[in-house]
């Protein structure tokens, strides 16, 4: 669906002010319902018994004793599934291991029980028999010849011969002519980046209820991002009907990314078909950290040319991304969106995905664009104050626009980068004096967005208030969001429309909560949704005036006689027509059902202000400004949330976040005391600036604001961070023993 | 295994119940009483989803066992509206958006009222250290921080 | 496993003998963690929080006794306490959160012998004697005598901390406590330090004491650091000195919270900084 050609003049009376979300009352007085909140009757606990090794071959398991304990209701191990079909294979393995544990945390078996207790005890019961093997997490050491290998022959063609068989696969973007490029810079700045795996970090854990009867019907209870891909997924794995499996999505208490997979639905439901019986499942912190998906950790070359006026020549980067036990890693996406803000002449990628004995990646917010836009803009950052340019205006020199071809291919529509370029240089922030020890850092981020399948379903019931039908579960708003697009192309109040998230066997298909998908996708469907309802309330006033319905148009909430009839007769409101409907050809609904195409890409720029203690190398921030194109901001308080809680996770990964591994592979850190988020007291307020530059591929000009935000915090920070302590960082995080050994070094 | 009967007043309501030795305040919370406003975040302490305030004093439910509460006066977030009245806290956060997926709120709202009870003009500086305790991964904390102040600064013009 | 909650020390005590297993609760904030963990299975649980004087700050010959149970947060609302100890409040202050704070005790820290206790350096440098109660009565012991390696203390089986005793403040002194964690909060000291001071009436130190945690597999007195500044005003050189004393004394290692090398030199970092801290304290600041 294209941009209203009226959106550019039009008022907006519901989108772009702040009205109170659907979901507050609930969730701020304990009624809201997650994952772990439910009950069945007849209910089991469930526990999952995980490997403590990070790589050992399973000779055998012993539940006898376990399946002997009284309480013990069900076991299950990888022995209960049948061969799963290639394109969940893995997903299955890394619910419930096969002939291998990859990595500390991986599943090994479970247990259902009548309580918590006895399930902790039926666990110790079973016994797993062991073959312990070599393991690897570094990706550098994973690439070597002779590391421990996860698979064999799973390699694509794309990896030359002779590589080590970790490396799963090699992607390239990018067009010109590097070595020519390099040939007109006045300086080629070489240099290796690495980043540590960080975690979303959601504070819920993941949890479900399953019940699954013997006739091949499910329910499950779960909180995902996305119910639809768990239904299908499970169903997959679990040879049933998807239409047999319905899912209802719980309140989702964060994910980021990493509950758009499954890791215990399919053994819930297992579980749950052994037992007879409903089987809830719910993680501990340590096995969310364990066992659910990390980010991937990165070793990323980069080499730019520049000129001496700050015009980039050439730029090239490749990328080594770590995804885990099993291939897919974002390193596509990395290597496309690592130089995706600049107009390049010359630019290329490579990129190589690597296994690693560690938890499977899963998508973390903008998947695989913070490490590589890290290591770019970090480059990009120590050229400009080489030749003792101005970073921004560097930036916008070789900035992109619209109609510029983007490394990864596409060429741009109307784009966002350059105003946010403009507005951080505009800002008072940008001039504001700096202190002893302090530094200041900017950086831009670029995130795709993505549309995806998407139904939505918008009923007016018979007193005239509307009840939105959508598919998506809401993690930031969106609920919200749908309302007010639906009310204000209804043109109704705010009020008068609900939205609800439906289960599976409501709706068809829709994609995952990802990709920053929903506003855009699932509001540009309720707004179709509402434009058919509206057709079909201008038919019922046409029935009722006795005119045609082209001669019927929707003003303001009602249905108005136009052209030749226009005043002939007084408009009829929505509630009016709905409150005949049932004379006039029954109930008024209209619905959507769409591939959601036009996204429109997203850009932001960072800035921010640290203050490095030069004796024990301790980062603070002092003050940050997020400057990103919306789109149209749906509802800005949201917007904000989203820039100040993306911006807020990329200094978590900057400066603290990683995932610590000893020399066998066992990590050192699966809790929050050790897995350091960002605490209140470490920040200061995060300022916003929200541009709107309209998405030409929706109604209103909606984009993704999601994911962006998390994209230009590393660099931002490094460059910062770097200025500050007079020596340049180039690893994640920039803990305070690295930065003081940086410091000592190199001061 | 003999259970332990525990007398207690929850949210002002006298309540008894029985729990396993090993049973934390949480599980008490969320699986015998069915009040499972209070989160379980980490288990640990480390997150703070599931404060409560015992005899008037924040702490983590997952750090007190089912049996010390004999005796004790327990609050949770389901008392904290007066009927269909929201607590100012609760208002703020809705409306300056200070909550997004919602799972932290319960536990940051326990502990935002705890602190505008021991000061109620709190710095933003004494705001973010007494809420360091309650970890939040979608706001970057800004909303929420500012509702909080917000109320303060409310409630001591009502008063 | 059993909860009990005994009205008296000596029934207290009777559990405790009774069964090799037990284990003492008071906040409970490292007993639960390690509960949940499976770290520990505890025949019985000896809640001590009913006893007669667990909950009490009391005035004792011009100190303070601290009961055992007597939380973070309790301690920091006691204005004479807060007047006399500084560093002990706020080294006790630092552990965990708001949430913590409404549970954690001293002597649960001092207890649970991890190295990186906050307030342990605290309390040894304050000269802090513990009252450990047992089936052969009670006895009075300094707090450096507690901890014996990590997770070990000295207490023998049946006995339990029933109080701390803080002595009486002398005129001219003051104790300050500092941690370096990556985070503002929430962290486990990566490097402590307490320092506690008196000063002549020139301001020259009369007499130190410095101990620091987190750097060897208890806390670390380091009497060279105080020998170091003994007789001096706190100059530059003076503070050098004390730091590089600080830094020599410790006996890091490199784990996932810092490295050997960051330890020893925030060591002396801090000792320094802490030394400021105690010394305008003794000169009459308030905390």
């Amino acid at each position: 669906m294209a941009l209203d050609q009226s959106s550019k003049t039009r008022v907006f009376k519901v989108v772009g002010t702040r009205p109170d979300r659907p979901d507050g009352i609930d969730k701020v007085t304990g009624r809201a319902r997650f994952g772990a909140d439910v009950v069945a009757p007849g209910m089991l606990t469930g526990r999952i018994l995980r490997s403590p090794h990070a790589h050992a071959r399973i000779i055998g398991i012993d539940t006898s004793k376990a399946e002997a304990l009284a309480g013990v209701k069900a076991v299950v191990t990888r022995a209960d599934f049948g061969d799963a079909p290639d394109h969940v294979a893995d997903i299955l393995d890394n619910c419930m291991a096969g002939a291998k544990a990859l990595y500390d945390g991986h599943a090994v078996a479970a247990v259902a029980a009548v309580s918590a207790a006895v399930a902790r005890k039926a666990l110790r019961l079973i016994e797993v028999d062991y073959e312990v093997l070599a393991s690897v997490t570094d990706v550098d050491a994973a690439m070597q010849p002779g590391a421990p290998l996860l698979h064999e022959g799973r390699q694509q063609e794309t990896v030359p011969h002779g590589m080590s068989g970790n490396v799963m696969s090699r992607v390239e973007f990018g067009h010109g002519d590097i070595e020519a490029g390099l040939k007109q810079a006045d300086r080629v700045l070489s240099r290796t980046y690495r980043t540590a795996a960080t975690h979303q970090g959601y504070i819920e854990p993941h949890a479900c209820l399953a019940t699954m009867g013997p006739d091949g019907k499910g329910d499950l209870w779960v909180c995902t991002q996305g119910h639809y891909m768990v239904r299908n997924t499970c169903a997959a794995i679990l040879g049933l009907e998807q239409g047999q499996l319905r899912v209802t999505a719980s309140e989702i208490g964060g994910g980021f990314g990493g509950k758009t997979t499954v890791f215990l639905e399919p053994v819930a439901l297992m579980l749950s078909k052994k037992a007879g019986r409903p089987v809830k499942l719910v993680m501990s912190r340590s096995e969310v950290l364990r066992a659910t998906g990390p980010t991937s950790s990165t070793s990323i070359d980069v080499k730019i040319g520049m000129k001496k006026d700050g015009r980039i020549t050439a730029a090239f980067a490749e990328l080594r991304y770590q995804g885990g036990a099993y291939p897919g890693s974002p390193v596509d996406m990395g290597s496309m969106s690592a130089f995706a803000p600049y107009d390049l002449e010359n630019v290329k990628t490579v990129g190589w995905d690597v296994v690693t004995n560690r938890p499977k990646a899963a998508a973390y917010r903008a998947p695989g664009a913070p490490m590589a836009a890290y290591a770019v803009e970090s480059a990009i950052d120590e050229l400009a104050k080489g030749f003792d340019l101005d970073p921004l205006e560097v930036r916008l020199m070789n900035g992109a626009d619209e109609g510029t071809l983007a490394s990864y291919g596409p060429t741009y529509p109307a784009i966002g980068l350059k105003a946010t370029l403009k507005a951080a240089k505009a800002h008072p922030h940008w001039t504001a004096p700096l202190g002893k020890n302090q530094g200041r850092g900017v950086a831009c981020g670029f995130w795709f967005n993505f549309g995806g399948d998407t139904c939505v379903s918008l009923n007016v019931t018979p007193d005239g208030t509307v009840t939105v039908s959508e598919g998506n579960p809401d993690i930031g708003g969106s609920r919200a969001s749908m309302t007010m697009m639906a009310a204000e192309e209804l043109g109704i109040p705010y009020d008068q429309v609900r939205t609800i998230i439906a289960d599976t066997g409501s709706l068809g298909q829709n994609d995952v909560t990802d990709g920053s998908r929903v506003t855009f996708a699932v509001g540009l469907a309720t707004i179709e949704a509402a434009r058919a309802a509206k057709r079909e309330m201008c038919k019922r006033a046409a029935m009722i005036w006795g005119i045609d319905a082209e001669a019927v148009e929707w003003v303001d909430g009602a249905a108005c006689p136009a052209g030749p009839n226009a005043g002939k007769f007084p408009p009829m409101t929505l509630k009016e027509i709905a409150a005949i409907a049932s004379n006039t050809g029954g109930p008024v609904a209209g619905h959507c059902e769409v591939m959601a195409e036009g996204a429109g890409v997203s850009f932001a720029t960072h800035m921010v202000d640290v203050e490095v203690d030069p004796e024990t190398g301790a980062t603070k921030i002092l003050r940050y400004t997020v400057f990103q194109d919306a789109g149209k901001a749906v509802h800005p308080s949201y917007v904000e949330g989203q820039f100040q809680g993306g911006a807020v996770q990329g200094i978590g990964w900057a400066l603290n976040e990683e995932y610590i591994h000893d020399k066998d592979g066992i990590l050192q850190n699966p809790g929050f005391l050790d897995y350091r988020i960002p605490v209140a007291s470490d920040l200061p307020m995060i300022d916003t600036v929200i541009l709107e530059i309209p998405n030409p591929g929706h109604p209103y000009g909606v984009r993704g604001v999601g994911e962006t935000s998390i994209v230009p915090p590393l660099a931002a920070v490094c460059n910062a961070v770097s200025a500050a302590a007079g020596v340049r960082l180039t690893q994640l995080p920039m803990s305070p023993p690295r930065v003081l050994a940086a410091i000592q070094a190199g001061g | 295994m003999t259970q332990i009967h525990v007398t207690t007043r929850i949210n002002g309501d006298a309540t008894e119940f029985l729990c396993e030795a090993e049973e934390t305040l949480l599980d008490v919370l969320r699986d015998r009483l069915g009040l499972t406003g209070t989160k379980e975040g980490c288990g640990t302490g480390d997150c703070g989803a599931c404060s409560v305030l015992v005899d008037g004093r924040l702490v983590c439910s997952c750090l007190m066992l089912g049996a010390e509460a004999e005796g004790r006066e327990v609050s949770t977030i389901e008392g904290m509206a007066n009927g269909d009245r929201l607590h100012p806290l609760q208002q703020k956060f809705i409306e300056k958006a200070a909550l997004q997926c919602g799972i932290c709120t319960p536990g940051i709202l326990m502990a935002a009222k705890s602190l505008l009870e021991h000061n109620p003009d709190p710095s933003e500086e004494e705001v973010r250290y007494w809420l360091a305790g309650n970890l939040c991964r979608c706001t970057g904390y800004d909303k929420i921080i500012r509702a909080v102040m917000e109320t303060a600064a409310d409630l001591r013009r009502a008063s | 496993m059993r909860y009990e909650a005994p009205q008296s020390i000596d029934a207290a005590v009777a559990l405790l003998v009774a069964e090799t297993g037990a284990h003492v609760l008071a906040g409970g904030t490292d007993l639960l963690v390690k509960l949940r963990a499976e770290m520990i299975e505890p025949e019985v649980i000896v809640d001590i929080k009913r006893i007669a004087g667990m909950k009490a700050i009391i005035a004792e010959n011009g100190g303070w006794r601290i009961g055992a149970a007597v939380s973070g947060a309790e301690m920091g609302e006691h204005a004479g306490l807060c007047a006399d100890w500084p560093g002990v409040v706020e080294a006790a202050g630092l552990i965990g959160s708001t949430q913590v704070q409404g549970r954690a005790t001293l002597a649960g820290n001092l207890c649970n012998a991890s190295p990186a206790a906050d307030s342990v350096p605290a309390m040894v440098v304050a000269g802090a004697v513990v009252r450990i109660v047992g089936p052969k009565g009670a006895r009075d012991v300094p707090v450096i005598e507690i901890p014996k390696s990590p997770g070990k203390t000295t207490l023998a089986p049946g006995e339990f901390i029933a109080s701390i005793f803080l002595p009486a403040r002398e005129a001219r002194s003051g104790d300050a406590y500092l941690r370096f964690i990556p985070r503002t909060e929430m962290d486990i000291a990566v490097v402590g330090c307490g320092v506690a001071l008196r000063l002549d009436p020139e301001g020259k130190v009369m007499a130190a004491r410095v101990a620091l945690g987190a750097v060897g597999p208890k806390v670390i007195v380091v009497a060279a650091a105080a020998e170091a500044i003994l007789g001096r005003a706190l100059d530059d050189a003076a503070l050098a000195d004390l730091a590089a004393a600080c830094s020599a004394a410790a006996t890091p290692i490199d784990d996932k919270r810092g490295t050997v090398d960051f330890r020893r030199h925030v060591s002396g970092v801090l000792a320094r900084r802490a030394a400021v801290i105690a010394q305008s304290r003794a000169k009459g600041a308030k905390a």
